[in-house]
């Protein structure tokens, strides 16, 4: 068996960016980030396509030099050490299994470079097809495996090595929906248990939500929020993170006073307590969660005054759309059975500490 | 453990070990001049060894007192010890390493050409030094195991200040490349420009070269009143014919192949397949023996239809079908992999838009098959201008620039100069169709791979279009049959058109063997010594190139470099050079010191390896750009190194290119003649300069014969390789991993 890792090692960027082409015109993929990663966590690279994700781990691996900036693991700076020369193994969203080479030749590739007896290539690496339950499965090819079996290869091969750092690019992408969850706990389970430190990149926030220690939101080559997944949710610091973590109705309010911590904030004659959160007295974004607006009788006090427009029946709960002098609110309601049709007039409040203001 | 950063980047430098200890064995050791023999024979231990002046190393060279100019370089190769025992990390390693190979390297340049065999070279050199007593001649091993030295010791100095992510092997590779182009291709070239332009008293002058330049047997346009034209006019329209007229019937057989029903599409491909193991300049022969003045057809339409026997078949028309015969099946090779290329969903998609197989075929296949047609256009354009067998053997007066060139150096008259400008002219006609191709694509994508897994299937070619092209298939077929019936029958008749017997005095002229009584065997045939030279130069070149061409091919598709279109630009240069530049070149640079080596065996396998080493850069390029690069990224964050990456990972997926570019040039320096012919002597004679020679003796019968032997040597050795490179079992391929568990 594997041990635990003892040379888990922390990553961070001091304002590292990185510019593909011609450094005046060329396109800014990653642009002055600065991130630390403690060893021993599983930290998430979140954020839409062609925000900069894979190009930050790429630079974690040594497969991209950075244009400026520092690159640290641990307490060395690899900032000019190649691929080769890094301890870090990365699992690619293809997989990139050798296709002329058997399971476990791909599993011992690495150990071969790193100085191991002959015999003891032969363990580790039958331990490591062990630990993703792929014993037996030594002397297939690869092309011989189904899609989850290659993900599973492909992440023994990175894990044998025991490296400082291991990462992940989409590793789920090409499985499906079903597959996708069973894989990502089985690799946040061998990550807690080995204690590795793993960054992983993902666009999917579900995905995201689910494994990660902590998420670095990423967006136009910058780090847009970094934080728990419980952070990012319960409290997206600007619109662009509260959109994307989950869905979000982003309203346009007004911030009538603000005494100490709680900000008296207005919509439409609705009133409602929050920290400020950095902001001042004047118009706000307000965010609030789909699943925290409560529907309540027409002429509730202190209330929005709505009406549905849309109903959507999606089996284990209901989607709404409610207009209200406020903006257009998208709703979940877990009732089922509420008589709610299109048409029907309605009260809209939020739950407690559900609607946060977003820094601007 | 892992074997982390602390070796790699501390201060253990096994390659430059490894390549200092090689300069101080050229330094010390080995002689530093070229010797008679070849080094390994060892002959020069026995010749005065060490202190004779012709096999002495540098080292004693220098301290005998004379030749004091060699003894530099000792400073440059003990430099590099004192960046021994600093890390890579050191500033001061990198600097003394680029100090010292770049000096070393450029010392070991200007003093091989400041001095020559008559002293100083240059006269401005005489009268600033005064007289030099001394004088040396070609550089051999020493120099050259010292020269690798400098140059690799330089290359790790850029390494260590971080050019391409301070890879070693790479960066290495890539100054290995650079010079050996530099050397073999432009310097050459670059000399020929220069003597184009010398006088007969050895000075420089434009007006000689205006003077050779506009002379009227090279531009001139008689043939339009009756006369002879300029041999530039002939070749340019003689080679823009062939490349129509290959690139179309090439087309029509990769059509045939790809999108019919045809049955026979294996034997087509085998007889599209002979032509490349013949020699060009046979089927130059084999019609003479048809339509020549007693060629088998002549006598017939003379006997038939009454038509007294012309001399049609020299010149023009001649030369026009022998090289559309030999050079279509080159145009069907290109064209085969577009064809299969183009996306059959790309195709499918157009006709579910409501085109027929007609407008998708116009509309759709054809645009996506431009590049093909450019490039069969192309190679077509420079094989007919490069080609020398055929207007040798079939162009009777009309003349072309190859075969002028040839004259102009082994002729009567020995005109360097007029040769260098003929081939100046001949260059810049083929770079300029290379420049041509270049524009007419554009920067349009024609990509047709798409990586997915593309289960679609070709439609077939539309009725309109499938008879005509069944049709040319069909003549060449016949004809190409023909061709080579005569040529095996040819090889057996006594003297064609005069004695028609069948005999087998010609092979036996050529390869008999005698057994002495004691069982030796003697090779007393006629062709031995050439065809033994043939398969021995084959046998070493043809690695070689697939090695410089798959290794340049991997530097182009997955490494990022400063300069790297240039670079790109500089190994494809050969590809548009005509063989017969090379020849011409070679000998105008290399007959001198410092690279002393027309006549011997070196200089034939050094044409033969940049006369082919574009075809194994374009083999590698292909097959490995569909190989995902995260293969490699995934193999270097596991530990290896570019090399042993390049070893473990990308090697065994690329044998079907290994094979392609070592069958290639196998079979190029087996039949090859237009660049050969030049650089032949009388020790290595090669076998398609010994034929061509018998042809010019009129001696058909044995020409054909070897010919035919030659054909049949090359149809074995492919098989051979074959076995030898093997295949890389990868299963059944999923191009998409499917989803299910
Ligand atoms: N090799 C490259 N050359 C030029 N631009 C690149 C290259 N790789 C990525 N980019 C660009 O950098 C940006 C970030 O890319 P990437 O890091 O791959 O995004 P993500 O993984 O988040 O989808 C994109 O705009 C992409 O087009
Ligand atoms: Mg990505």
């Amino acid at each position: 068996m594997l041990n635990k890792n003892s040379k888990a090692a922390s990553v961070s960027f001091h304002n590292v960016s990185k510019v593909y082409g011609n450094p005046t015109t060329g396109v800014r993929a990653v642009d002055d980030v600065s991130i630390n990663i403690e060893a021993g966590t599983l930290v998430t690279l979140l954020g839409p396509s062609g925000c900069g994700k894979t190009t930050t781990l790429r630079m974690i691996a040594g497969l991209e030099m950075p244009t400026s900036g520092k690159v640290m693991i641990g307490d060395m700076d690899v900032t000019n050490l190649p691929a080769t020369d890094r301890d870090v193994s990365m699992v690619f969203q293809s997989y990139a299994l050798f296709p002329h080479m058997s399971v476990l030749e791909n599993v011992s590739y690495g150990l071969k470079f790193s100085g191991f007896k002959k015999s003891e290539i032969q363990d580790r690496a039958l331990a490591g097809l062990n630990l993703v339950g792929l014993d037996g499965y030594g002397d297939r090819l690869p092309s011989e495996l189904s899609g989850g079996q290659q993900q599973r290869v492909a992440v023994a091969r990175a894990l044998v090595l025991e490296p400082q750092v291991l990462l992940f690019d989409e590793p789920l992408s090409n499985l499906d929906a079903k597959l996708r969850r069973r894989v990502r706990e089985e690799i946040r389970e061998i990550q807690q248990n080995l204690g590795l430190t793993v960054v992983y990149v993902t666009h999917d926030q579900e995905e995201a939500l689910a494994v990660s220690d902590r998420i670095i939101v990423m967006n136009n080559a910058v780090i847009a929020q970094d934080g728990t997944p419980r952070d990012l949710y319960d409290a997206p610091a600007n619109r662009f993170v509260a959109d994307f973590i989950g869905e979000a109705n982003i309203l346009d309010c007004q911030i009538v006073s603000i005494e100490g911590n709680q900000a008296l904030v207005e919509l439409d004659g609705y009133n409602v307590r929050l920290p400020p959160r950095d902001n001042q007295v004047g118009p706000a974004l307000l965010g609030v969660r789909p699943n925290r607006i409560v529907i309540g009788k027409p002429g509730a006090a202190n209330s929005l005054a709505g009406e549905v427009v849309r109903v959507t029946y999606v089996g284990n709960h209901l989607e709404l759309t409610i207009k209200t002098n406020a903006g257009e609110l998208f709703a979940t309601s877990d009732d089922v059975d509420a008589p709610l049709e299109s048409g029907t007039k309605v009260s809209v409040t939020f739950a407690k500490n559900a609607p946060v203001l977003l820094k601007n | 453990m892992r074997a982390i950063a602390e070796t790699k980047s501390g201060s253990a430098h096994p390659t430059l070990i490894l390549w200092l200890i090689i300069g101080w064995a050229g330094f010390f050791v080995f002689p530093w001049y070229g010797v008679e023999d070849s080094v390994f024979t060892f002959g020069w231990l026995f010749e005065g060894y060490p202190l004779d002046d012709d096999v002495a190393p540098v080292f004693f060279q220098g301290i005998s007192g004379q030749k004091g100019w060699l003894l530099p370089h000792l400073i440059f190769l003990i430099g590099p010890i004192f960046a021994l025992n600093r890390p890579r990390s050191d500033p001061l390693h990198a600097k003394i390493l680029i100090i010292c190979g770049a000096l070393g390297f450029g010392w070991l340049i200007a003093q091989g050409f400041s001095i020559g065999i008559r002293g100083w070279n240059f006269g401005w050199q005489e009268s600033l030094f005064g007289p030099l007593g001394d004088r040396q001649f070609g550089m051999g091993t020493g120099a050259m195991l010292v020269a690798s030295a400098f140059l690799f010791i330089l290359t790790q100095g850029i390494a260590a200040r971080g050019a391409v992510n301070g890879d070693i092997f790479v960066v290495g590779a890539i100054g290995f490349v650079i010079t050996i182009v530099a050397i073999f291709v432009f310097y050459p070239i670059f000399n020929m420009l220069t003597s184009a332009f010398v006088t007969q008293d050895n000075s420089y002058s434009i007006s000689v070269f205006f003077e050779k330049f506009t002379d009227r047997r090279l531009w001139g346009l008689g043939c339009l009143q009756g006369g002879r034209c300029g041999a530039a006019w002939n070749s340019l329209v003689l080679a823009i014919l062939v490349g129509m007229i290959t690139t179309v019937l090439g087309l029509a057989f990769a059509l045939v192949v790809t999108r019919t029903g045809f049955r026979f599409k294996r034997g087509l491909r085998a007889l599209t397949v002979l032509p490349i193991i013949t020699p060009p300049f046979v089927i130059g022969l084999a019609i003479i023996l048809l339509f020549g003045l007693s060629g088998n057809v002549t006598r017939f339409v003379a006997d038939t239809i009454g038509i007294a026997p012309t001399r049609w078949v020299y010149g023009m028309p001649g030369v026009l079908i022998a090289q559309v015969l030999a050079f279509t099946p080159i145009a069907f090779l290109v064209l085969i992999g577009v064809v299969e290329g183009v996306s059959p969903s790309m195709e499918e998609a157009a006709q579910t838009l409501r085109a027929n197989r007609w407008e998708t075929f116009r509309t759709v296949s054809l645009p996506l098959m431009r590049p093909g047609l450019a490039n069969a256009f192309l190679l077509g354009f420079i094989e007919s201008m490069a080609d020398f067998g055929n207007p040798l053997v079939l162009g009777g007066n009309f003349d072309v620039l190859s075969t002028e060139i040839f004259f102009a150096i082994v002729g009567a008259q020995y005109d360097q100069g007029r040769a260098a400008v003929l081939a100046l002219v001949l260059l810049a006609f083929t770079l300029g169709a290379f420049w041509a191709q270049r524009f007419w694509l554009g920067k349009k994508s024609y990509t047709t791979m798409t990586g997915k897994g593309d289960s679609g299937v070709h439609p077939l070619l539309p009725k309109g279009l499938a008879i005509p092209v069944y049709l040319v298939v069909g003549i060449w077929t016949i004809f190409t049959i023909t061709i080579y019936t005569m040529i095996i029958y040819g090889s057996f008749v006594e003297l064609w058109g005069v004695k028609n017997t069948l005999t087998f005095k010609h092979y036996i002229t050529a390869f008999s063997i005698d057994f002495t009584q004691e069982g030796v065997r003697k090779y007393t045939g006629s062709a031995w010594d050439s065809f033994w030279t043939t398969l021995q130069i084959a046998a070493i070149s043809a690695p070689l190139t697939a090695a410089v061409g798959l290794v340049t091919a991997y530097l182009l598709t997955r490494q990022n470099f400063a300069g790297k279109n240039s670079f790109e630009f500089g190994t494809m240069l050969s590809f548009a050079i005509p063989g017969t530049v090379i020849g011409v070149s070679y000998i105008l640079a290399f007959n001198v010191p410092p690279l002393e080596i027309t006549g011997t065996g070196v200089i034939l396998v050094v044409s033969f390896i940049f006369r082919n080493m574009p075809v194994g850069v374009r083999a590698g390029i292909a097959s490995m750009s569909q190989l995902d690069k995260s293969l490699d990224e995934s193999s270097l964050t596991l530990g290896a190194n570019s090399w042993q990456t390049f070893l473990n990972v990308i090697l065994p997926l690329l044998k079907p290119a290994i094979l392609a570019a070592l069958v290639y040039s196998f079979v190029r320096a087996m039949t090859a003649i237009s660049a050969v012919i030049f650089l032949v002597s009388a020790e290595y004679n090669m076998a398609t300069s010994y034929i061509i020679g018998r042809v010019e003796n009129n001696d058909y019968g044995l020409a054909i014969a070897y010919s035919t032997s030659l054909i049949i040597v090359m149809l074995a050795a492919v098989g051979l390789l074959q076995l030898l490179v093997g295949r890389t079992n990868i299963g059944r391929r999923h191009s998409q991993p499917s989803s299910k568990n």
